[in-house]
């Protein structure tokens, strides 16, 4: 992985950088010490590490203006970090860059149940959000699976997803209003407590773009009632296909529950070996389908699924009978990643998005792909919106397996694009998937993506070398290249 | 008017696009058609890019919820398709027949205008379903964002911004949708002369019921309606529609009958009124088509307060955060004076009237430098539909 070369003058100016931040944020908000620097060495994507030049962890937006402001006068990278649990490396350090955490952005600054949002400080886990208004019956939907942890900031950053986005959208759906710092140290407002916006929908192109934008200070989400009740069906069947088929046929009978999610042979096993879900062992994949809403559409919706299910030949089916069985069935879903951490020493998540019609076929040449480089995969599906999570089994202290890991996971990627699908469906490019986009963009496709980052931040100080493999200055790509002051085809029908 | 290019092929956008580029026009006029020429600033435009030539469903797949059309076909043919497999367009689109009188509209156009209605509390807007697209960008070069699957968070993500962008910035040549099932089944709860209006349509709004339309049409309105139910309640009524599958529906609405009680005396809309009262609610058919109409999004707790300093008529819809309001003369400091936050855009006033003032909701100083920006990065010469944002 090739990162931006460090700037010398910038690492030999580290001392005059630190009283410079300082100045802004006293006390132990600047972080110089080697030792305590390590804890921000990487975040969730760990095959890569990097110690930041320093780590600023501002209080409040005033310090995150005059952090940027400073450091956009001085020509300093910021790398913004939430709570580091990113899986495609967008919080990577630079080692001549200032690492701006917001984890001291922890407070939820108001609840509006009238209005249906909530607005807080960017460093508030995801879960604590539904925590706080759950009393209420509130709860906010995207559901990441890290969102015990995971921050409402870095959500807005990624544009998160999890697993009941097919029926309540990713966090672009859920977002009203940001405040935002961009480098010059500007502060601006996007959105608020109404809907949209009244020009350009500035919000929503925010909204995923990995910290290349702005620094996010102040967020304002929507919440939802939550659904009166809610029950689960686990479906299994002997082909991998057969549950595609399922799927399809949900859809296809205007059914969107509230979660669907799929697993192959390898997944299951791993993930029943670690918590009993009572995951049957002898089938090729197996279903998770929630429903969810009054009691008397679960029931009704339930009944229309079990027969779509077994139109399509499961061999495997139960309907949760309680809450708590309910939630058995989701418990090894959810453990997907310490399952697999179980089987395996290490492991890569992949994120593909595909149609859901090509899984099978997908699938198949996943397993071809796994014996051409010897190396196992188990797989679990966000079926419902066709979002693919191959993990990939290797053991890092084998010399050469990383990168043969890296290398059947970026054939996995290709093999998504070529068959319709993205690059990543909710975990984002970061530094992990930045060199395959020009397998989905074309040079052109790109630089009008980094106008829009030009129109943001001129200077590229913010989060560079993250999502695109050539960040063009922004001088170049403001050039115009027009040939021919003449009609060149002259055959456009013209009145 | 200079030249007018009716291209029918992606390519031929790019020439005429690098044609008026190169000093060829002042500006390119760029529209479908023209159904919404009454929607923002008048064009002021040399040459004319009529997209209606670039016509066509390209992919729909129904299972996947997708589907792909050039920009200039007709909405007709993507409603008639949606038909055909029991699907629409969740966010509800307006129709600008009843307010600027005309009639088709594109594809491009829906999302280039951002149309969305009643369900888009529930649903999401037009944004929210423009799921990738490919263009020409006013520098001539062909680009495409986005992709045909939902969960996609692969590059920034510019469907976002080219939705209600009004044909500046790029010219849309081909969008990717999202679609999904038609509701098998729709009913309405009115609560007839409801004492606090904004606190029934919250009550339904922060109900678990899912409730997927809550609007409330004062007395002199309601009394337009053509459905008998609503016309004859001689008082202010509030609407809340319920879909899905039937059984589902008929518990939603015995729970809402018994919640909203409390507010007045309550009926039951099946159907057929159901389908015509949100339809005159999506369309506005209940405001005079000959005046000024304002449009306005609000949080739904400020609604009341800002029609107290509004004149002419109006109705909320979106449980309170939108307002349609009509008025004979346009005033629009006063109308934006009037909002603490949210947004107005001026819908329908005379060319002269729309000529002279903001059509769209003045944004903050930082912001409407960072749209600036934004625009000469997507279209220097400012060639796309000039001023009509």
């Amino acid at each position: 992985m090739k990162m931006p070369v460090p700037d010398q003058g910038v690492i030999e100016r580290r001392a005059e950088i630190i009283d410079r931040l300082r100045a802004i944020v006293p006390g132990e908000g600047v972080i110089v010490d080697e030792g305590e620097l390590r804890a921000y060495e990487c975040d969730g994507l760990m095959a890569y590490k990097q110690l930041p030049m320093v780590v600023v962890l501002p209080q409040t937006t005033d310090q995150v203006s005059r952090v940027l402001k400073t450091c956009h006068e001085l020509g300093v990278k910021i790398v913004p970090r939430g709570a580091g649990t990113g899986l495609s490396g967008g919080a990577l350090p630079l080692a001549d860059a200032v690492t701006l955490g917001l984890g001291k952005f922890n407070k939820i600054l108001e609840i509006d149940y009238d209005n249906r949002c909530v607005v807080a400080q960017p460093g508030v886990t995801n879960r604590a959000i539904t925590d706080a208004v759950e009393d209420e019956g509130f709860y906010y939907a995207p559901d990441p699976s890290s969102k015990i942890a995971c921050t409402i900031g870095g959500n807005v950053a990624e544009n998160a997803g999890g697993m009941h986005c097919l029926k309540y959208g990713l966090t672009t759906n859920n977002v009203l209003g940001v405040k935002m710092v961009l480098m010059t140290g500007e502060v601006i407002r996007l959105g608020g407590k109404h809907l949209d916006a009244g020009g350009l929908d500035l919000l929503g192109a925010v909204t995923g773009s990995e910290g290349l934008l702005g620094v996010i200070t102040e967020v304002t989400v929507r919440i939802l009632k939550q659904p009166a009740s809610a029950k689960a069906l686990l479906v299994g069947f002997p082909s991998v296909e057969a549950g595609g088929q399922c799927v399809a046929k949900i859809i296809g009978a205007g059914i969107i529950p509230g979660a669907m999610e799929m697993m192959d042979k390898m997944a299951i096993g791993a993930m029943q070996k670690f918590v009993d879900s009572g995951y049957p062992l002898d089938v090729e994949s197996l279903l998770v389908v929630e429903l969810d809403g009054p009691k008397a559409e679960v029931k009704h919706l339930c009944e229309r699924v079990r027969a779509i299910a077994e139109d399509a030949g499961s061999t495997f089916l139960r309907i949760s009978e309680s809450e708590e069985e309910r939630q058995q069935f989701w418990k090894g879903r959810m453990s997907a990643f310490p399952s697999v951490g179980r089987i395996s020493p290490d492991y890569l998540t992949m994120d593909g998005t595909i149609p859901r019609h090509r899984l099978a076929d997908v699938l198949a040449r996943m397993t071809v792909l796994s014996e051409h480089y010897g190396l196992r995969v188990a797989n679990v599906f966000h079926a419902g919106d066709g979002n693919l999570h191959p993990l990939i089994l290797f053991d890092a202290n084998e010399p050469g397996e990383l990168d043969k890991a890296e290398a059947f996971g970026h054939d996995i990627l290709r093999l998504c694009v070529e068959v319709g699908g993205v690059l990543s469906g909710e975990h984002g490019i970061g530094v992990e998937k930045r060199d395959l986009m020009g397998e989905m963009f074309t040079e052109d496709d790109m630089k009008q993506q980094q106008r829009l980052k030009c129109a943001f931040d001129t200077t590229g100080l913010l989060n560079p070398g993250k999502v695109y493999p050539t960040l063009h200055r922004c001088a170049e790509l403001g050039k115009m290249h027009v040939s021919g002051g003449r009609l060149p085809f002259p055959d456009i029908p013209r009145f | 008017m200079g030249d007018i290019f009716k291209p029918e092929s992606e390519t031929q956008v790019l020439d005429a696009v690098k044609w008026a580029v190169s000093g060829n026009a002042r500006a390119l006029g760029v529209r479908g058609h023209g159904s919404k020429d009454g929607l923002g600033r008048p064009l002021q435009a040399d040459s004319m890019l009529d997209l209606s030539g670039l016509s066509g469903i390209e992919l729909y797949e129904p299972e996947e919820l997708v589907m792909t059309a050039r920009a200039g076909t007709p909405i007709a043919d993507v409603q008639a398709a949606l038909d055909e497999a029991e699907q629409m367009l969740a966010f509800e689109p307006w129709s600008p027949e009843h307010i600027y009188g005309t009639e088709g509209g594109t594809v491009g156009g829906l999302f280039a205008a951002a149309q969305a209605g009643p369900r888009r509390p529930l649903a999401g807007a037009a944004r929210d379903h423009l799921l990738g697209f490919r263009a020409v960008s006013g520098r001539g070069e062909i680009f495409k964002s986005g992709g045909r699957v939902v969960k996609n968070v692969t590059g920034f993500d510019l469907s976002k911004l080219m939705a209600g962008s009004m044909g500046t910035l790029a010219v849309m040549t081909e969008v990717t949708l999202k679609v999904l099932p038609k509701p098998e089944k729709a009913r309405t709860i009115l609560v007839f002369g409801a004492p606090d209006p904004g606190q029934a349509m919250r009550d339904a709004q922060n109900s678990p019921y899912e409730v997927s339309g809550v609007a409330h049409l004062p007395g002199e309105i309601a009394a337009r309606s053509s459905v008998s139910y609503v016309s004859g309640a001689g008082t202010g009524v509030t609407a809340v529609r319920v879909e899905g599958p039937a059984p589902s529906v008929e518990a939603r609405c015995e729970a809402l009958r018994e919640l909203l009680a409390v507010h007045g005396e309550v009926e039951e809309l099946h159907t057929h009124n159901t389908h015509a009262l949100w339809r005159e609610i999506r369309d506005v058919r209940l405001l005079p088509n000959d005046q000024a109409l304002w449009r306005i999004s609000v949080p739904p707790t400020d609604g009341a307060e800002v029609v107290e300093k509004l004149w002419g008529d109006h109705y909320f819809d979106w449980a309170g955060g939108l307002i349609w309001s009509t008025q004979a003369l346009v005033d629009s400091e006063r109308v934006r004076g009037a909002l603490k936050g949210g947004h107005a855009t001026l819908m329908r006033a005379p060319d002269d009237v729309r000529a002279s003032v903001d059509v769209f909701q003045p944004q903050a100083d930082g912001v409407q430098a960072l749209t600036d920006r934004l625009r000469a990065g997507f279209d220097p010469h400012g060639i796309l539909n000039p001023g009509r944002m």
